[in-house]
């Protein structure tokens, strides 16, 4: 019951773990080195959301109108109530009823 | 020391909902590999090493009976390129802490605890042990959706019937709107969202997420300098 791990998977997964954790910790310790304040500062600052919204808006977008009724109604429920689970639930349920109905 | 315990099971609660979410596309994902024929052990690993969704995800797709090594590695960084500007915004959290507690937190840093924790920073306290305690918890949904997927494989063929994909995008535009500040914002998000949206069209793979991130953070650079944006700025705790 205890499957093998092929050497080749061992390789390729490890390699993907080391990038990974390098840019994770890479960006961390340069950061130190960035001045905090001014111009530069203010771009950090704006960085997190800008991030999260590049992250999301072109899948958003793949889902057509429906997709942004379902991330709309997934914002104005988070803003409402502060409950993410119930805001994700919202927006996964016009995706589901959507494709459901085949619209 | 004393703040480790309350600070990570605090860190654990927050993460409930993005965990909740985190098993359900694990699930997919789980569903995928299955197809592929990976072993849990394959999944675990890959989880355990990398721990991060959407390279998982490509991963997957790319998986074979010759795995592209080179293509592999390439693809994750270039996903994963995120993680540099994801690292870089925790500096002011880190403040203080030596390199080898740095080390030690910053590889269960995923999307959803970062995320968490950002917007915890913004309206109170959030630490490093905050951080991590999201990490843990996270890792254990994460693996638990995976799992789920992967062995129950048979039960949903279709996860995307199910709109079980669209947690991820519905899960993280909640976090979004949870770091919006206000006006000074505008500019940004939408010099953000062009960007995300062109290079989604025409760059290959997941380069628009760094295209729009940057986009974004350097537009909130050369924009105007108004006194009220300063101040906005200097709401923000722990600055």
């Amino acid at each position: 019951m205890f499957p093998a791990i092929n050497p080749q998977v061992l390789i390729a997964v490890g390699l993907a773990a080391c990038v990974t954790y390098s840019l994770r910790l890479g960006g961390l310790l340069l950061a130190s080195r960035f001045p905090r304040s001014g111009r530069f500062r203010r771009g950090m600052d704006a960085l997190p959301g800008a991030l999260l919204f590049s992250l999301v808006l072109p899948s958003i977008a793949a889902e057509g109108v429906w997709g942004l009724m379902a991330a709309a109604l997934t914002a104005i429920v988070v803003l409402r109530t502060r409950n993410t689970l119930a805001a994700m639930l919202c927006g996964m349920l016009v995706i589901f009823a959507v494709r459901k109905m085949g619209l | 020391m004393k703040q480790r315990k309350p600070e990570m099971i605090r860190g654990a609660r927050a993460n409930v909902p993005v965990a909740a979410s985190a098993m359900a596309y694990g699930s997919v994902l789980g569903v995928l590999a299955a197809q592929k024929g990976l072993s849990w052990l394959d999944m675990m690993y890959m989880n355990t090493a990398v721990f991060a969704g959407a390279a998982q995800f490509v991963m997957v797709d790319m998986w074979s009976n010759h795995m592209p090594i080179f293509e592999m590695t390439l693809a994750v960084m270039v996903i994963n390129l995120r993680y540099l500007l994801i690292g870089a915004s925790l500096d002011p959290l880190f403040s203080g802490r030596g390199l080898l507690h740095r080390m030690g937190m910053m590889h269960l840093v995923a999307d959803e605890n970062w995320a968490v924790t950002m917007t915890e920073q913004r309206n109170g306290s959030a630490t490093t042990w905050f951080l991590f305690g999201g990490g843990v918890f996270l890792y254990l949904a994460w693996s638990s959706g995976t799992l789920i997927g992967l062995l129950g494989g048979g039960f949903i063929t279709r996860p995307e019937d199910y709109a079980l994909d669209f947690a991820f995008t519905a899960v993280f535009t909640a976090l979004a709107v949870g770091l919006w500040r206000g006006k000074s914002d505008v500019l940004p998000w939408i010099v953000a969202g062009a960007a995300a949206l062109l290079a989604h069209k025409f760059l290959p793979g997941k380069w628009y997420i760094v295209a729009g991130g940057l986009a974004g953070a350097i537009s909130a650079m050369m924009g105007p300098c108004e006194i009220e944006e300063v101040e906005e700025v200097e709401d923000v705790p722990s600055y």
